[in-house]
């Protein structure tokens, strides 16, 4: 070993300093304001539509909460009028089991409807609310898309579209619990207002309860919550990165810190249910407190004949429902915060401002267009006054290959972004086939320019629907043709179910060069006039490399060729190389032209490279040194 | 617990499947076994079955204690005023003290019904973790991440909850129906069988509901796991679909498989609300009858008002356990389908583990050799993806290996950190069999640095360390160095502190490939393996990392695995591998001129770059 190593005795008995397990980044606020109008109505928005369902559904939580009351009084009627002792009554025992029957059928219909209805219209606003995020994000600009993480969006499409699932069900049935209270309430005090009003006393004490032990609740469930995500989520990045852990033997370390993770979500459950179990015997004692309020005054009043035993049963019977509407309403707080959050950041998304759309009287870029391409004068970049491409102007005639050429950052792959006008310059004009790309449709200009992105992907689904992806009308032989032309048959054939072969996410059964090939294959189905093709940098083995080469010849051909090149074979084979330094042009020529000028492509060529975009940037500024001393 | 968060992750693709196959078979065992496990906690499970049998007990009294609080009210039972006042009273404070203690042993049961399960599930939760971390690539290449990752969150809660949601709720309904129906049955045999008729129809009917929920609950995620791919890979490859204007396409795409998890979402609706009005409306409907017929006998004279009022809220005590009976029985399905799978990855042997005299590897010299080696993947057929490999490193020697995708060239530097075990031939470090030494003495000595590796969400700096994180700055410092890329990381507004990964500051492909360089430089190892782990390095990097590493070399055996040529050209020995064997070996110069696969991959690839740079001259 070393011998420089004798300065770095490490201990390693201690806790390692350097070592984590799972990343965690701070939630999300979990709570808003329980209530903002701003929110509320956007949701509404979503609810409008199926507002006739939520009247009935409203109306049938009314019905059902006013069967849930009237059950008790049945059966004091019937003990009151048909059983008490010289009252005896049979026919008004059959009134009151026909009753009975009746109130127990609108009962399970209204229940039925209201259900039903709840829970269908609140699936259907969850998938439209999806639909219209989902939608939107096809429109919004692509530096949006840039710098927000997918990860990110997918958890707004589904963890915040899912959690105001909960809201939208138990909003209706807020309205029955208030409902129900107030019935209850009313109900208790109209049979008997002292002893209603000595039966109701305990219930602020439950109220009063739950505003303190609620806020130091929320805190435990959220820290459970919390835990467990954290402890998931090393448990995700111990499977993900197992094979790294073995290699460096980092097993022990990794398993002391992952039981801290566990411990600590341990305890915090634990916790929590000690918050969430307190309840129970508090809920219990106060419901026993009104039992026997009833039985002991109630019991004396129906002794001394003042109060009909009928009623005693009805609030005995009130008492057991007592406590339920105080609890779900409270908990409905805390559901209704949730949602607010939630609703908060999809409104985020649903608001991001649609950057590039077509203008009204937009034109349809036809398909006899000449094909050419032309900047003029274009200044163009991501963050104010900072531009990328400054004053860039270049005409591409029809049928021409131009090779861009450049370091990292110079503005290529902006140019060709502008192209396919995912974004809007900031001065000048792109034309595309003579015309401004703000004047034609979306839809028309990517019928005419095609585009291969250096980072190939494919979408999952078979290897022909990928090849078809923009034509889905292609026949098969149509498909057949491209992968022939781009010498990408043969492994597709080689595949367990040739053209069929489901393709796993992103293509991750192919290697890069055959994911490179059906891409050129898509672009090649696509038939567009004009083809901007961003070239792979990653290394791909010296056989299907070549097979790369000569399908780019194939593509190419009679089509106007905007590439991103850094391949050397690509620049020398281009009819023009336009050469690019931080956002401006400072050569262009063919291959010749430019080794003549002994100018910043000479020097780079000369550098021995297989490709411009290995030059480190210490090189570049090497470079830059030299080209300035000489 | 939160199945619903779990279930929407992107990566599910199909592995529900599993789930849904009952296996009754091996239920029965895999569920005693999960009673084993949470027999490791005797004190607390007692506890709460002793409470779930006294707080079920105290409650079957509150029904007796309100029915005969109306008898004493009516005077029925005690005559005189003063009397039956004291046998209200009395009746009064009982049914308190039967309320407080009834929610104080059910807070009991509750909790340490959770806190039992809670723990067990922590144990489980340890074990997975660590039989995941020792299980050999193998099993990680025949088995989804997304699998193991469902296994480890929603299958381990099938079994946690086994506990307090499947057995404590049998001893519930146990003590309660017994029980009550006894003393029912034994006050009035008709009103005892007519209050207790509708929980049969109730049982069955929330059986059925919750299995059936439970199939289609896994089909909705399928739907769901669907519809997410479509989101993720439409937003994930938003360039393409701009690109080739398809938001049309896309939105199709997303409404077929919305439609799909919608049309079965409201389906599910109707089961669920199709089951609890019909429940409610049996319960209701027994109720009607008691009142009927028990309404007949008071008139009769055979019962008291507080008889029947005692039926009647007997009942609906005994609802809201009766309707839960399905939610049981999903619970034992459900721990035994998922147990079952548990258990039998922890049970999994693992294939590649210390012998049982293993010692710790010697390195003396460094001495690294392949004698007659063969290889074959589990379950591959066809030729074995290497046979015949023999070759010797000494210390200080670079060894290049070069050949076509698939000629297993790659499979050479897993075999000798045992990531994979040789089917035939040895591999000796200094004279000692690999296979004969301990996993963790080899694997320090041996350090791989492979393609595409993982990088850690955390900083740059936990993430050279990782082999070692209790290395200080300084050397880590100097890793970064001979990786070249130390000047990066300072360039950054928070240096070594800055967070990379899925999550972090995204790198491109060759700085996190010198990043995982940098990270095996730091064990020092004695056998270093690059396994095409400079692809995405350029050439002038790469040449600067060598000469960085040349300083080190001289005691430490290097092997390059490469497809690109001008990595490997100046080693000691190249071997080129084709179809698992080697086919040709030598240096550069004897490759060149022995004219054969060697030099067919030179002309293709550096021929062209070295005429040019004779032009350029």
């Amino acid at each position: 070993m070393p011998a420089q190593n004798d300065d770095e005795k490490e201990d390693k008995s201690g806790r390692p300093t350097k070592a984590v397990v799972g990343s965690h980044r701070d939630e999300e606020e979990v709570f808003g304001k329980a209530y903002d109008p701003r929110i509320i109505r956007r949701i509404w928005s979503f609810v409008k539509p199926y507002q006739s369902r939520i009247f009935i559904s409203v109306a049938a939580v009314l019905v059902f909460t006013l069967t849930q009351l009237a059950i008790p009084l049945v059966i004091r009627y019937a003990i009151d009028h048909g059983m008490a002792p010289g009252r005896l009554d049979r026919s008004v025992m059959i009134g009151a089991t026909v009753a009975f029957a009746g109130i127990i059928l609108i009962n399970y219909a209204a229940s039925h409807v209201q259900e039903t209805v709840v829970g269908k219209v609140a699936e259907n606003v969850l998938s439209d609310l999806r639909r219209a995020m989902f939608s939107h994000l096809q429109r919004v600009s692509l530096s949006f898309m840039d710098k927000t993480e997918v990860g990110r969006l997918m958890s707004r499409l589904q963890g915040d579209v899912n959690s105001m699932q909960e809201f939208l069900e138990t909003s209706v049935m807020s309205v029955g619990d208030i409902v129900l209270l107030f019935g209850i309430v009313s109900v208790l005090l109209w049979l008997d207002f002292r002893l209603g009003l000595l039966t109701l006393s305990t219930m602020p004490m439950l109220f009063i309860v739950r505003l303190f032990w609620l806020p130091r609740a929320k805190v435990a469930f959220m820290a459970a919550h919390e835990t467990n995500s954290i402890a998931n989520g090393a448990l995700a990045e111990g499977i993900h990165g197992v094979r790294t852990v073995q290699s460096l033997e980092r097993q022990h370390v990794n398993f002391d810190l992952y039981d801290e993770k566990v411990l600590a979500n341990l305890n915090a459950h634990l916790r929590s249910a000690k918050y969430a179990q307190v309840m129970v015997p508090i809920v219990d004692t106060l419901t026993g407190i009104a039992m026997a309020t009833v039985i002991v005054v109630g019991g004396s009043m129906v002794l001394s004949h003042s109060l009909d035993v009928g009623v005693m049963v009805a609030f005995l019977f009130y008492i057991q429902r007592f406590f339920d509407p105080i609890r779900s309403l409270t908990m409905q707080y805390s559901v209704m915060q949730r949602a607010m959050a939630s609703g908060q950041r999809i409104s985020e998304v649903l608001d991001v401002p649609v950057e590039v759309s077509d203008r009204p009287g937009a034109v349809s870029l036809s398909r006899d267009m000449d094909g050419s391409v032309e900047f003029r004068n274009v200044t163009f970049g991501y963050r104010q006054n900072l531009p990328v491409l400054k004053d860039i102007s270049f005409r591409v005639n029809p049928g021409e290959t131009v090779a861009l050429v450049g370091p990292t950052g110079s503005g290529k792959s902006s140019s060709m972004a502008l192209v396919h006008r995912f974004y809007d310059v900031w001065s000048g004009e792109v034309l595309v086939g003579g015309h401004d790309v703000r004047d034609l449709t979306q839809d028309s200009l990517g019928d005419q320019v095609a585009m291969v992105l250096q980072e190939p992907f494919l979408f999952s689904g078979t290897v022909l629907e990928n090849i078809r992806y923009h034509k889905t009308s292609a026949i098969r032989e149509e498909v057949v043709r491209a992968a022939k032309a781009v010498g990408a048959h043969d492994f597709i054939e080689d595949l367990p179910d040739g053209y069929d072969t489901e393709l796993e996410q992103r293509g991750g059964n192919l290697s890069l060069g055959q994911r490179q090939l059906i891409s050129f294959a898509r672009a090649l189905v696509a038939d567009a006039k004009i083809l901007v093709l961003d070239e792979a940098t990653a290394s791909i083995d010296s056989y299907t490399e070549m097979l790369i080469q000569k399908a780019l010849v194939t593509l190419l051909e009679g089509r106007t060729g905007l590439v991103i090149a850094h391949r050397l074979a690509t620049i020398r084979g281009a009819d023009r190389i336009i050469v690019l330094q931080n956002g401006e042009i400072v050569e262009s020529g063919n291959h010749e032209q430019l080794m003549e000028r002994k100018g910043l492509y000479a020097r780079l060529y000369n550098m021995n490279y297989a490709s411009f975009d290995d030059i480190s940037e210490e090189d570049m500024e090497r470079d830059m040194a030299v080209g300035k001393a000489t | 617990m939160n199945t619903q968060a779990i279930g929407s992750a992107p990566e599910r693709g199909k592995s529900f499947a599993h789930v849904a196959e009952a296996s009754w078979g091996k239920g029965l065992s895999t569920l005693l076994r999960i009673v084993r496990m949470t027999l490791r906690h005797p004190w607390q499970v007692a506890i709460t079955l002793v409470s779930t049998f006294i707080a079920a007990t105290l409650q079957l009294f509150i029904p007796r204690l309100l029915g005969r609080a109306i008898d004493q009210a009516q005077g029925v039972v005690a005559a005189g005023g003063a009397a039956a006042e004291h046998a209200l009273w009395n009746t009064a404070l009982i049914l308190l003290a039967v309320s407080v203690l009834r929610g104080l042993f059910t807070m009991a049961q509750n909790y340490y019904g959770e806190a039992v399960g809670h723990r067990t599930g922590y144990e489980l939760r340890l074990a997975f973790y660590e039989k995941i971390q020792r299980l050999s690539f193998a099993y990680h290449d025949r088995v989804h991440t997304g699998d193991l990752i469902t296994l480890g969150l929603l299958d381990l809660d099938g079994v946690r909850m086994f506990f307090a949601t499947g057995i404590l709720r049998v001893v519930l309904l146990g003590v309660l129906i017994g029980v009550g129906a006894y003393l029912l049955i034994s006050t009035d045999l008709v009103l005892g069988l007519l209050s207790l008729s509708f929980v049969p129809f109730v049982a069955w009917r929330s059986s059925v509901t919750q299995l059936k929920l439970r199939s289609t609950w896994l089909t909705l995620q399928e739907r769901l796991s669907v519809l997410s791919r479509v989101m993720d890979e439409n937003l994930g490859g938003i360039r393409v679909v701009r690109a080739f204007a398809a938001q049309d396409h896309e939105m199709e795409k997303f409404d077929r498989a919305k439609q799909d998890a919608l049309a079965l979402a409201n389906r599910r609706v109707e089961i669920r609300v199709g089951n609890t009005s019909a429940m409610n409306f049996s319960f209701l409907a027994a109720m009607g009858l008691v009142l009927w017929f028990g309404g007949q006998k008071v008139i009769a004279g055979q019962i008291s008002v507080g008889t029947l009022a005692q039926f009647l809220t007997f009942m609906t005590i005994l609802q809201m356990p009766v309707r839960q009976l399905g939610l049981m029985v999903n619970s034992f399905a459900r721990a035994s389908t998922c147990g079952t799978r548990l258990f039998e990855l922890l049970d999994t042997e693992l294939d590649i583990e210390d012998a049982p005299d293993a010692r710790d590897l010697v390195v003396t010299d460094g001495l690294l050799r392949f004698d007659n080696v063969g290889f074959r993947y589990e379950g591959a057929s066809g030729r074995p993806a290497l046979s015949g490999i023999s070759f010797e490193a000494r210390p200080g020697e670079t060894v290049g290996i070069v050949g076509p995708p698939g000629s297993g060239k790659s499979t050479i530097a897993h075999l000798i950190p045992r990531f994979y075990d040789v089917t035939s031939g040895t591999i000796t470090l200094d004279g000692q069999d690999i296979r004969g030494v301990t996993l963790q003495s080899l694997r320090k000595a041996v350090g791989v640095v492979q393609q595409d590796a993982f990088l850690f969400t955390t900083s740059i700096e936990n993430n050279i360390a990782y082999g070692n994180p209790w290395a200080r700055e300084t050397r880590i410092e100097r890793a970064a160095e001979s990786a070249q890329l130390h000047n990066y990381i300072i360039g950054l507004p928070a240096g070594y502190t800055t967070v990379v990964g899925e999550r972090g500051a995204s790198l491109s492909g060759g700085q996190r490939q010198r990043l995982t360089i940098a990270r095996s430089l730091m064990l020092r190892p004695s056998v270093l393996v690059f396994d095409d782990s400079t692809a995405a390095v350029d050439a002038g990097t790469e040449q600067r990392i060598r000469a960085a590493m040349k300083r080190f070399a001289k005691d430490r055996v290097t092997l390059i695995i490469s497809h690109r040529l001008s990595s490997l050209m100046h080693a000691d020995q190249i071997l080129f591998v084709d179809g698992g064997r080697i086919v040709e070996r030598g240096t550069h110069e004897e490759l060149l001129a022995l004219g054969g696969r060697y030099r067919a991959l030179y002309d293709l690839q550096l021929r062209p770059d070295e005429d040019r740079l004779e032009g350029a001259a």
